[in-house]
């Protein structure tokens, strides 16, 4: 099993947008490298013949009836939002400008 | 009237049910001991007062007029914050959260107002119930009632610690791999983790939704039923939710008080005991295997090898789930935004900067942990092969379970250590929920009651798990033993805890 890097949690974290400061990165990849170590043990005896697991408790899938609900309150939605205008969220630009 | 704060919640809706005490004066009672013990102990971020008062009059007025109610109208409640409520604060703990009103409720919060439960307030936990303390909280530490240097546990301290310190008769709790049973086990309280789907999971701020389950946090067996049976049973907005009656669970604890265990077979996980149990926990687990004995029960051996394995798969699958579930606490619709602090302001960055501000160290950890195990190169070794483990648990149990109709150990394997102990320290953080995870895992049941004290004074846990929606035999078995214990010790556990109180 390969051991995390610092560079490689650099990497996972950018996957994750997270920010990390530097000392941050430096914590979590000594913390990191530990607890896969510690949990890769699982690879022992997940052999091919063993079916995974997803769920708990055989479900097949729930349907509700085709029918139109009304959804929540807009102005509800919108008064947690950190900025909304004309009923809608307000965000930031999508891709940034040359 | 003795104090109000010491009656358990069915004495309380006896009392209530009479008239001899009206829900205003109980709501009101229990307001009051929060404010007298509440600096102390910190269970509660956010009080609902003037809301609970207000429901506590609207109860007592149905009540007067002679409306059927039910049984545990006016009984206040307090309520984890990582459930979601309408009108009050829901942070699950987070910065990312702070100040956040929901614009819905859960339905158990739903089922609590539409019985006339007054909701006390919401508690404190771990960030996203990441932890088995509640130190990764990020308002501040909850402090266990029988030693305040010490943690309640977690992730749900906050509502152990209030129901542990008579700030409330019930609670809610979350178990995701242990945080309604450790944190009942240290702090001398009772709380059970319902068969997976057995109480509806809309309006729970998702940690691992296969894991995931909420249930009732109390003082006694009977409370637990009670709360049970009126947060579960099927919910058509859980699609995971159980579409089956619940099996009756006040029967099953007021049968399990008669204390006749005849005939019932409960099986001792040989894997939860020994290397890593302290002696002192090891000893009242001895000693109550020993009453159940003298109830009837047959005490059997049973072994579960791959629990040993329960740990790493599940801090594989939890950080998984719980990478992709925080993945929309992202700045754009609800809660924090953060700007970055030079450079183009995109939906991407603003993203990184919001959740580098807003989550805690071990929410960074678990995510970063989960996004590395399901990404490309990694998926088979890690994630994958923790959902065979998860088979081979699933399978332990069915064996251990056609021989024996319950099955114990203790809930933790110590009593509570102290604040900041284990902090720095995530791998020994882990491991108190060695004894716990396995029922996650597979999606059975589990009860966490007190045991007694150890050597160090403070209380064990006793953990009964059963199979999967066979809930009614926790309450059987656990309603025995806590009656055979309390006649040990002419009362209850909580007795004993030292009075928050000056001057009292």
């Amino acid at each position: 099993m390969s051991t995390l890097s610092r560079d490689e949690v650099a990497r996972v974290a950018a996957l994750a947008r997270i920010d990390l400061t530097p000392d941050e990165l430096d914590r979590l990849a000594g913390e990191l490298d530990v607890i896969v170590e510690s949990v890769a043990r699982v690879s022992e005896v997940a052999t091919p013949d063993v079916p995974a697991t997803s769920h708990p408790l055989p479900l097949t899938n729930v349907f509700r009836a085709d029918v139109p609900e009304p959804s929540l309150p807009i102005a509800d939605v919108l008064r947690s939002a950190p900025a909304s205008e004309d009923g809608k969220f307000l965000v930031p630009q999508i891709l940034g400008e040359e | 009237m003795a104090d109000v704060t010491r009656l358990s919640a069915a004495e309380l809706a006896d009392a209530l049910g009479a008239r001899e005490l009206s829900s205003v004066e109980a709501t009101q009672a229990h307001l009051d001991r929060m404010a007298a013990v509440e600096p102390a102990v910190h269970a509660f971020l956010h009080v609902n007062a003037e809301d609970a008062l207000a429901t506590a009059r609207g109860v007592d007025a149905r009540r007067a007029a002679g409306e059927q109610v039910h049984r545990l109208a006016g009984v206040p409640i307090a309520v984890k914050d990582v459930v979601v409520t309408k009108d009050m604060p829901t942070t699950a703990g987070s910065r990312i959260l702070e100040g956040w009103i929901p614009p819905y409720d859960a339905t158990l919060v739903t089922r609590l107002r539409q019985a006339g439960l007054p909701i006390l307030g919401k508690t404190n936990m771990d960030e996203f119930a990441m932890g088995s303390s509640t130190e990764h909280s990020a308002y501040g530490n909850t402090h266990n009632p029988w030693d305040l240097d010490r943690i309640p546990g977690g992730s749900g301290g906050g509502s152990a610690a209030a129901v542990a310190a008579f700030e409330a008769p019930l609670a809610i709790g979350t178990d995701t791999g242990g945080s309604i049973r450790q944190p009942a086990a240290v702090t001398g309280t009772v709380g059970v983790k319902p068969t997976y789907g057995g109480v509806s999971r809309y309006g729970l701020i998702a940690l691992a939704s296969s894991l995931d389950q909420a249930g009732p946090v109390t003082r006694t067996v009977l409370d637990s039923a009670l709360l049970h049976e009126l947060i579960g049973g099927h919910d058509p907005r859980d699609s995971t939710s159980i579409d089956e009656p619940l099996p009756g669970l006040v029967d099953a604890a007021l049968r399990g008080a008669t204390g006749d265990l005849t005939g019932v077979r409960v099986g001792v996980v040989t894997e939860l005991d020994g290397e890593g149990y302290q002696p002192g926990v090891r000893a009242r687990f001895g000693e109550a295997l020993a009453l159940l004995e003298q109830a009837g029960a047959e005490i059997v051996q049973v072994s579960c090898p791959h629990f040993e394995y329960a740990l790493g798969a599940y801090y594989l699958i939890l950080p998984s789930e719980a990478s992709s579930n925080l993945a929309k606490f992202d700045g754009m619709r609800f809660g924090l935004r953060v700007e970055p602090a030079d450079g183009p302001v995109t939906a991407e960055r603003v993203m990184a900067a919001t959740r580098g501000a807003g989550f805690g160290p071990e929410v960074k950890r678990r995510i970063i942990l989960g996004t590395y195990a399901l990404s490309a190169g990694y998926y088979d070794a890690y994630y994958g092969s923790a959902q065979k483990v998860r088979t081979l648990i699933q399978r332990d149990f069915a064996a251990a379970f056609t021989h024996a109709d319950v099955l114990v150990s203790p809930t933790a394997p110590t009593t509570a250590f102290r604040l900041g102990e284990k902090l720095d320290d995530p791998l020994a953080m882990y491991l108190n929920d060695v004894a716990t995870i396995p029922a996650n895992l597979a999606g059975v049941p589990g009860m966490s009651l007190p045991s007694g004290l150890s050597d160090d004074g403070l209380p064990v846990g006793f953990q009964i798990l059963a199979p999967a929606k066979a809930d009614d035999r926790l309450y059987r078995v656990g309603a025995a033993l806590e009656a055979m214990l309390e006649s040990v010790w002419s009362g209850h556990i909580l007795d004993r805890a030292p009075e928050l109180e000056v001057g009292k």
